[in-house]
């Protein structure tokens, strides 16, 4: 499925073939060599136990337990890759899809459905995990990555000459958020800023029905160039790549020489959301092409043939996916309704009168309501 | 002893409040288990199918194929314990506090386990043509939208849902109006809370907006060519022929309300003065030379306007209203400056919105605006309401001056008259200049005397010596 354009699979760095062979590259392979065995075997276990919580929430949303899910199914090797490139102080700014990125910053998988049960906007607290909370408008946090990092730049922590002390961060994206006038400007004034900021593109070849080639006649990353922004495509199959290439980024913003545009080239294997059906519009043939790419599937073979994935770490490994499905549906059915007038505590940090205004109408409007018990 | 659960349709989508069962996959005597794939179902949206959220063995189907089911309805029934160790319990029902929030709250009450299933509806026609059309996308944040018309609502109390009276019946809940009927509403320059809803919940539908302006849009005199007295045009000439009588109604039934309610409610008190106004004149011929003016036409009014303007910033009490039901005054922080406008319909005042923010050049562009649209009769019912304080210019007529009468809910409204040259003294010695009477009727139960005359008194001041204008600007 090479095509031109945006689906290309031109120059895209690759550490790892869709048939799980470790080859060289000659800038990036420096920046996986450290990566041990144990490292590895780490990856696919992040890899194969999001895939498991991941199909655990889409079973718990058909049965009417989430009002909804958004599947990273296809895209585990560009999150958890590119998240255990981050340490402390580095900021993620994540879209709706980042399931992977938060296992890494150690978000527990489970709470994040809390949001997808309709229960809250937000389920952990951003300062513990250096992980901001999940942006549904798409392209926003662009800007929001471009500030904080602008104010990392600022606070000293950036090229501060201690290189084990700088942070830098990562604003999560798709390719269709591209698109959108917020990430060319965050764009603009990172590049022009030096902000210290990877922008991480994944590109899913999809913004929900509408295929890439329409985002883009280029691949997305050849958008860099025009604003000043050093940028690479990497294979968002390979973990190792990813994994490598995001780390090249961020010690490049992290020691002052400003962002960074990576393209993660990657696809979407299930729907876009649980409301969507992409029978629609894709065909079965480019599924099942891309299913023979699967990024678990390559790591797996990977350490297959070099005899370090042993059948007592898979059981292990199956041992754990079992234990959190359960766990996540036990949890998840426990939740019972808070107030609806609680979607105005966290509005402003600080007492707002026009938000106080807001909540005493809704719980009059509310108490309006004869199926009061039910309400509540 | 068996432990029955019940499995309830999900919305599988956002926003879907029902689904239609495609295909069993499993049958009464099946062991299942928690995430086997049971039922396709087929949404608004698209083909599912529904894992089981139960281990057990399945005791009973509670829903045909082909049948079309409620979001909350139950379709499956489980013995989660065949082996019998554990108590009998009752099969919870779909209990709104577990379901999540984003679902629709309760589903209508429906006894499905009772009905023997053979007995279940058959599919109608409607849900599948429904189900298959690709209209309505409504706003959700993920994904393409909901149905038209999928939303349920939750019934409200006799007493909070009663639209029958009009908006203002719902108290100060806001409008409840779907967005393109906002918008509708915003381009023909409705104001929503004046509208009386008739959809369900007291929702403001798209005909309500129509009819709204229907029925309180100036009407058109339906005039002939050469019809010099369209005034006569809805009227009944009488037997002698010596008189007709027109029904009173539109523009003028509603000029005749107001100037009743304003006349008899508002203690009018009007004084009188008049000024040398030939500064003005001159500043308003300098203006017409003035580069930036030469898109907009510059008369004494506007410099009328302005010196109002200055006279009210400087006692902003005057800018006001007499809430007879709050038993309240309310002070206005904002300047909706009214321009009583003669028209070919009647007499309208329709208002400068917001006239303290503007320019002198704004300011001359709105008036120029606002004048025009009055007599073209294109003003949207918007310029005409909330208006806080009013000029009426009865110089244009050519006539001196006169007791205004107050536009009801403000409490002053100023005359100008007309601007005549005339034998004045001046600097000690009589000269001819250009002379004028202003007349200020204010509401005299909020604004004394002592009030009126200042405001009167400081526009005269500012039309006198315009460059006092700057002193107080
Ligand atoms: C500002 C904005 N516009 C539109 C939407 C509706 N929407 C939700 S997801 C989506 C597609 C995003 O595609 P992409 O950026 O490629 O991310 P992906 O879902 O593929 O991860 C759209 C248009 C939205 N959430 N926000
Ligand atoms: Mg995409």
């Amino acid at each position: 499925m090479d095509t031109t354009g945006p689906l290309s699979s031109d120059g895209l760095v690759q550490l790892l073939t869709p048939s799980g062979e470790r080859i060289g590259h000659e800038q990036f392979d420096a920046y996986a060599s450290h990566l041990t065995a144990h490292d590895l075997r780490a990856f696919w276990r992040d890899m194969t136990v999001l895939r498991a919580f991941d199909m655990e929430a889409t079973s718990l949303q058909r049965q009417g337990e989430l009002g909804l899910w958004v599947q990273s199914w296809g895209q585990e090797a560009a999150q958890i890759g590119s998240g255990h490139a981050l340490r402390e102080p580095d900021f993620v700014f994540p879209s709706y899809r980042e399931h992977g990125v938060a296992l890494t910053r150690d978000v527990d998988l489970v709470e994040i459905l809390r949001i997808f049960r309709g229960l809250q906007h937000g389920a952990w607290n951003p300062a513990d995990h250096g992980f901001h909370l999940y942006s549904l408008v798409i392209g926003t946090h662009a800007l929001h990555a471009t500030g904080y990092a602008m104010a990392m730049d600022r606070d000293g922590l950036v090229a501060s000459g201690t290189p084990a002390a700088d942070g830098a961060v990562v604003a999560y994206f798709g390719d269709g958020a591209t698109s959108q006038g917020d990430v060319s400007e965050a764009m603009v004034f990172a590049a022009v800023n030096n902000a210290p900021v990877v922008f991480f593109v994944q590109n899913n070849q999809f913004a929900i029905s509408e295929p890439a080639t329409r985002q883009s006649r280029v691949p997305i990353a050849d958008r860099g160039k025009g604003f000043g922004i050093p940028s690479v495509r990497v294979d968002g199959n390979d973990v190792i790549a990813s994994h490598a290439v995001t780390r090249w980024a961020l010690e490049h913003a992290r020691s002052g020489q400003g962002p960074v545009l990576i393209e993660a080239f990657t696809y979407r294997r299930g729907a876009h959301t649980t409301s969507d059906d992409p029978t629609r519009y894709r065909s079965k043939a480019q599924e099942e092409y891309w299913a023979e790419r699967d990024p678990i599937a390559r790591l797996d073979a990977y350490l297959t043939s070099t005899g370090e994935l042993t059948d007592e770490f898979r059981a292990q490994v199956a041992a754990e996916c079992k234990a959190l499905g359960e766990r996540t549906r036990t949890t998840v059915r426990s939740w019972s309704k808070p107030a609806t007038a609680t979607m105005f505590d966290h509005v402003y940090a600080l007492p707002h009168a026009t938000v106080e205004a807001e909540r005493a109408w809704f719980e009059r409007y509310e108490s309006s309501f004869e199926d009061l018990e039910a309400a509540r | 002893m068996p432990t029955f659960q019940q499995f309830t349709m999900p919305d599988a989508g956002e926003g879907l409040t029902e689904a239609d069962i495609i295909t069993w996959m499993v049958g009464p005597g099946d062991t299942v288990e928690v995430n086997q794939p049971i039922v396709e179902i087929e949404t608004a949206k698209s083909l599912v199918e529904l894992p089981c959220p139960f281990d057990g063995v399945v005791s009973r189907l509670l829903a045909q194929e082909g049948e079309t089911v409620d979001v909350g309805a139950p379709i499956l029934e489980v013995d989660v314990d065949p082996n019998g160790e554990a108590p009998a319990e009752p099969a919870p029902s779909a209990d709104a506090a577990t379901a999540p929030a984003a679902a629709p709250a309760a589903a209508p009450a429906s006894p499905a386990h009772d009905v023997p299933a053979q007995d279940a509806p058959v599919p109608s026609a409607d849900a599948a043509a429904g189900s298959s059309s690709d209209e309505g996308s409504g706003a959700v944040l993920v994904g393409y939208g909901v149905r038209a018309g999928s939303a349920q609502r939750r019934p409200r109390n006799a007493d909070a849902l009663e639209p029958v009276g009009g908006a203002q019946d719902l108290g100060d809940y806001p409008v409840l109006a779907k967005p393109p009927v906002r918008k509708l509403a915003r381009d023909l320059g409705v104001d929503l809370t004046t509208v009386t809803p008739s959809g369900p919940g007291g929702l403001v539908t798209r005909e309500d907006v129509e009819q709204h302006v229907k029925a309180t849009a100036a009407q058109t005199l339906a005039t002939y060519p050469g019809d010099d007295q369209p005034w006569l045009e809805t009227g009944t000439t009488q037997g002698d022929g010596r008189t007709t009588r027109v029904p009173v109604k539109s523009v003028r039934k509603r000029t005749a309300e107001a100037m009743v309610q304003s006349a008899f409610t508002a203690p009018h008190v009007t004084e009188f003065h008049t000024v040398d106004v030939t500064e003005t004149m001159n500043l308003v011929a300098k203006l017409k030379q003035d580069r930036d003016f030469q898109d907009v036409r510059v008369t004494p009014l506007l410099i009328v306007a302005k010196a109002l303007l200055l006279a009210v910033r400087r006692h902003p009490e005057i800018n006001a209203a007499w809430d007879e039901d709050a038993q309240e005054i309310v002070y206005k922080h904002y300047v909706n400056l009214g321009i009583a406008a003669s028209t070919p319909r009647g007499l309208v005042v329709p208002n400068i919105k917001d006239a303290h923010r503007l320019p002198l050049h704004a300011l001359a562009v709105e008036l120029q605006h606002l004048t025009a649209e009055a007599r073209a009769g294109k003003l949207p019912p918007a310029a005409m309401t909330d208006g806080t304080i009013t000029i009426t210019n009865v110089g244009a007529l050519g006539i001196d001056t006169g007791t205004p009468i107050l536009n009801p809910g403000e409490a002053a409204i100023l005359a100008f008259g007309a601007v005549r040259q005339q034998p004045w003294v001046h600097e000690g010695e009589i000269k001819v200049r250009w002379v004028t009477q202003l007349a200020l009727s204010f509401d005299h139960r909020l604004v004394d005397g002592e009030l009126g005359a200042r405001v009167l008194y400081d526009v005269g001041r500012v039309m006198e010596d315009p460059a006092q204008g700057l002193v107080w600007a």
